[in-house]
């Protein structure tokens, strides 16, 4: 199949001022177009070499797809994951979870924008379907530092394009600033489809 | 020892219009220093963890100074790869390895930016001396650090970080890239470079 990308699900100016809409708009246009034609393109290369029975460019498509691919499915879910109406806390099945694999919610978040920090990447909140929990992850890029078995729920981009023009190098305003526009119908949802898939 | 921010060798604004002022100051002053202290703090720790015998997080500290020291090796010698006298061509025998080496300068020139756009996230293009076989080669480093091939010293570096180019650039790195060859400062590359030459390990 080939992927598209997806409209934002609310204006581009719609986050503001946690995030501008200028950055909104190279962020959804230029840089995560560019992983959904990284992905399709990688995928061309792996079709052609099997058509053709030459797989001398095979190992470094799979790459591709796993760099670009990691790249569209995180900004999927961070787009959705934040919201005008965003920057309350969890509630439900998902703030109880939270709660009982962390400890409180402040725990959670404590670690959360700690990962965040130490992150070249994502920080992540998943689900790891092997030990039916949830767990903080820090990732580099968007591939490196994955959990096999893990489904994201939470994402948070901190890649330098994703705040460097409103906030310079100042990550943790902006790690601040996504907590005024997290918005959890996304996660919960995730979240409890996990739950009837694993448990 | 402890390591020491360097002053730029010119004025923030030395670089324009390749690099802008506000870039410079930021990438030099908050970004350089981070990684300066960054290293210094894991020196410490490391120092602390010896004394007391408990290595808990040595796995984690040993990262950090990875990162950080090589973030300030290698932004240390960008900012001395860079002057406003710069661009052009190399002269003399570093011309001659090039050419010998890679084809053409024109040869060199498309590889080394190639590898530095071509840069999967954060990270830096680079032209490394190789001192087991004794030649150059150009190279790509993640982060600061990850995915460079051992036994190398680096002779010209291009910080492709998005800190590097955002601010002026946008997403547009390759326009970034083809700039830096305007500020290249060639005397400093050479000068690396013979101090590297014929310095091989076995």
């Amino acid at each position: 199949m080939s992927q598209e990308l997806p409209p934002l699900p609310y204006d581009y100016d719609a986050l503001e001022p946690s995030i501008s809409e200028q950055v909104l708009t190279w962020h959804h246009d230029t840089h995560h177009q560019g992983y959904v034609n990284g992905w399709n393109s990688a995928e061309e290369t792996l079709a052609e070499n099997r058509e053709s029975g030459d797989f001398g460019s095979s190992g470094s498509a799979i790459r591709n797809v796993t760099h670009n691919g990691c790249g569209h499915i995180l900004h999927d879910l961070f787009w959705q994951n934040m919201g005008p109406e965003g920057g309350d806390e969890p509630t439900g099945a998902l703030a109880d979870r939270i709660e009982e694999d962390f400890g409180s919610y402040d725990a959670w978040k404590g670690e959360f924008e700690a990962a965040a920090k130490n992150a070249s990447g994502w920080a992540l909140l998943v689900y790891d379907s092997f030990s039916n929990q949830l767990r903080n992850l820090v990732v580099d890029k968007h591939d490196q530092g994955a959990l096999w078995g893990s489904h994201p729920i939470l994402a948070l981009d901190v890649w330098e394009h994703s705040y460097y023009y409103d906030y310079g190098p100042a990550r943790g305003d902006f790690i601040d600033a996504f907590f005024e526009v997290v918005d959890w119908e996304e996660p919960s949802r995730r979240y409890e489809q996990a739950v009837e898939i694993f448990e | 020892m402890t390591y020491e921010l360097p002053d730029l060798p010119y004025d923030y604004d030395a670089l324009e219009p390749a690099i802008d002022a506000r870039i410079m100051e930021l990438h030099h002053d908050k970004h350089h220093q981070g990684y300066v202290d960054g290293a210094n703090s894991a020196l410490e720790k490391l120092q602390s963890m010896r004394e007391g015998g408990d290595f808990g997080d040595i796995k984690g500290v040993e990262r950090n100074l990875a990162f950080n020291l090589s973030g300030h090796v290698n932004h240390t010698v960008f900012w001395r790869n860079m002057s406003p006298d710069g661009g052009g061509e190399p002269g003399g025998e570093l011309a001659d390895a090039i050419e010998e080496r890679f084809g053409s300068f024109d040869g060199f020139k498309r590889h080394f930016s190639e590898a530095a756009k071509g840069v999967e996230g954060s990270g830096w293009g680079m032209l490394l001396y190789d001192h087991l076989g004794d030649q150059m080669i150009v190279g790509i480093a993640e982060n600061h650090q990850n995915q460079t091939p051992q036994g190398t010293t680096p002779l010209l570096v291009l910080d492709v970080w998005e800190h590097a180019y955002y601010l002026q650039y946008e997403n547009n790195r390759g326009e970034y890239v083809d700039n830096f060859w305007d500020v290249v400062n060639w005397d400093d590359v050479a000068q690396r470079y013979d101090d590297c030459k014929g310095r091989t390990i076995q």
